[in-house]
């Protein structure tokens, strides 16, 4: 597992609360801070005492179980649930009570488990549907065509077409985006939740369905747009040799609670870790 | 020469109920709710016209702002009132709030203008065409009613497909979810909505009035009902279809009325809509929908 991988890896360092960031990071405010986050659905805990920090250039991983509450840490700092317990600070702000949009425009941008593009739109209006948030634009002036639309859609455009280049995706910018194949929209969502202007992205199972050379193309690519947008990424996934690969922090969640925290090597050799997640020994 | 006087009848007619359809339609593919409520607003905004001409004793093009404006406002604030709260409840109490809105807003039409019908002074002073030695005559208010309809349909289509709203709105209509993840404020893509189709509505009302010009507090129910049908007919939640189905709507019933029976025509405008959906579900222009797993 994993064995493939031969860069360095990014020194950790521990802070106050329990977690973990890169030591290039350690002097620098946490892009999010999720404090005693808990939510209950009826009587039953999905997620409970969930405390993390995560630094702004950092590549953290939250690994778990099917049904380990992965999908629903992500809802509840999108504000898509909202927190029975604790707090969730992005950029130095609580978000409690903020609109799922308004946390969005604060900072956070994700994609979906089940792609969730919009399928009728082309891949530039989904795009640009993302960059709404940056770039101002007048209703009138876009119905009448005055000059400054012509600006501001130049600006779309090009702006547009500058996150497409990440995935070389340029070329498919009149497509429908339900027309594309899966890896494409895959990579599609990545670049829409990009657009967003985000601090922090999250990736929920970034690879899943894609074969292994596609998979390493993707980890390539989350590197990339790490070192190129200066940004904070967590993703989901269930392929070990992506988390392992390129995450630096790694988070392990099961029965909706934290059991692990450590760097990829840390989790690798934790022995709750391999009971519950990686199953007993021997059988891997 | 009379097929083409009722062909240009029936898409005259047509062209309102397709004004109408569009803030159904609008609302639908936004909101995921059927507007029971609209269908008063064109009564509303041909009141306000009305009143605008015949007490305050201003020009119609007047009476027509007045009355897009009041209408834009009341769909506002019907909106922020009586479907907000209800943003998480069952489709079904949301149909019923549609069905006590649109109640709501006739009784207090009555109570206001009281039952007598009013007689609506048409806002169009055009002179009407003859063509072909005066075969074929077209009133003001059909010219108009056409033009309007397609200047609608251009701004329409150029507002969804250009402008930020716009896309944020098509955007809205296929996943709320994602759409509000990626920064947009739903809230805000519905009022709007509201907004737009009662801004419609009042246009369709002042045109309607301005064709058949009785103006009762019901006067908004059955063209409402009618364009909720040709909504359905060309596939709700689509802006074209909404389009075709008015149109299609208008001729079926004028045809109807002029070759079959004018007690039936309503009966065979429903008729239409039973075959057609026996056919085709999801409408002429409506997407078949796929249970998303």
């Amino acid at each position: 597992m994993a064995s493939n991988v031969t860069r360095e890896r990014t020194k950790m360092v521990p802070l106050p609360s329990d977690s973990i960031v890169p030591e290039r990071d350690v002097n620098k405010r946490p892009v999010l801070e999720a404090r005693h986050l808990g939510i209950d659905f009826g009587g039953l805990t999905a997620v409970d005492e969930f405390n993390l920090a995560i630094g702004p250039t950092e590549i953290a991983g939250l690994i778990g179980p099917n049904g380990a509450g992965k999908t629903t840490v992500f809802n509840l700092l999108t504000n898509v649930y909202k927190p029975t317990r604790g707090t969730v600070i992005l950029n130095g702000k609580d978000t409690k009570g903020m609109r799922i949009d308004q946390v969005n425009r604060a900072g956070i941008a994700r994609t979906f488990q089940n792609i969730r593009l919009f399928t009728d739109l082309t891949v530039e209006e989904n795009v640009r549907i993302g960059l709404h948030n940056e770039i101002k634009c007048n209703m009138f002036s876009g119905i009448l065509r005055l000059p400054s639309h012509w600006r501001t859609e130049k600006e779309f455009h090009d702006r547009s077409m500058e996150l497409l280049k990440i995935f070389d995706m340029e070329y498919l910018a009149d497509v429908k985006a339900g027309a594309l194949p899966y890896g494409a929209q895959r990579r599609l969502e990545i670049v829409r939740a990009l657009a967003t202007n985000p601090s922090l992205l999250l990736l929920d199972e970034p690879a899943a369905g894609m074969n292994p050379s596609e998979t390493a193309e993707l980890m390539e690519n989350i590197r990339k747009i790490r070192d190129q947008f200066q940004i904070a990424i967590m993703l989901i996934e269930h392929d070990m040799s992506l988390v392992m690969g390129i995450c630096e922090g790694i988070a392990v969640l099961n029965y909706g609670k934290i059991i692990a925290k450590g760097t990829p090597e840390e989790i690798q050799n934790n022995p709750q870790v391999i009971e519950a997640y990686l199953g007993k020994q021997g059988e891997d | 020469m009379n097929l083409l006087t009722y062909l240009i009848n029936g898409i005259s007619l047509g062209s309102v109920y397709a004004i109408i359809a569009l803030g159904y339609t609008m609302v639908y593919g936004i909101a995921k709710m059927l507007n029971f409520a609209h269908g008063d607003v064109i009564m509303v905004g041909g009141y306000i016209c009305f009143i605008t001409m015949n007490y305050l004793h201003m020009p119609g093009i007047a009476g027509v702002l007045l009355a897009v404006v009041v209408c834009t406002i009341l769909g506002i604030v019907i909106e922020k009132l009586a479907y907000k709260p209800l943003r998480q409840a069952t489709s079904l109490a949301v149909l019923i709030t549609a069905i006590g809105v649109s109640y709501f807003l006739q009784n207090a039409a009555l109570l206001i203008f009281k039952a007598d019908p009013k007689v609506f002074t048409s806002v169009v002073n055009i002179p009407s065409i003859k063509l072909f030695d005066g075969q074929l005559v077209i009133s003001g208010v059909t010219l108009v009613t056409i033009a309007a309809n397609i200047i609608i349909m251009v701004c329409l289509t150029a507002f969804t497909s250009k402008t930020k709203m716009g896309k944020a709105m098509r955007a809205v209509s296929e996943d709320k979810g994602a759409a509000q993840l990626m920064g947009i404020d739903v809230n805000r893509t519905i009022s709007v909505t509201f907004a737009i189709g009662s801004g419609l509505a009042a246009i369709a009302g002042v045109l309607l009035c301005s064709a058949y010009p009785t103006l009762m507090p019901t006067t908004g129910s059955m063209p409402g009902i009618k364009a909720f049908v040709a909504a359905v007919l060309g596939g709700i939640g689509s802006i074209p279809g909404a389009m075709l189905g008015g149109i299609l709507l208008g001729i079926i019933e004028i045809f109807a009325k002029a070759y079959i029976s004018t007690q039936l025509s309503d009966a065979i405008v429903f008729a239409v809509l039973i075959i057609v959906l026996l056919i085709r579900p999801a409408g002429l222009l409506g997407k078949k929908i796929s249970e998303k797993v």
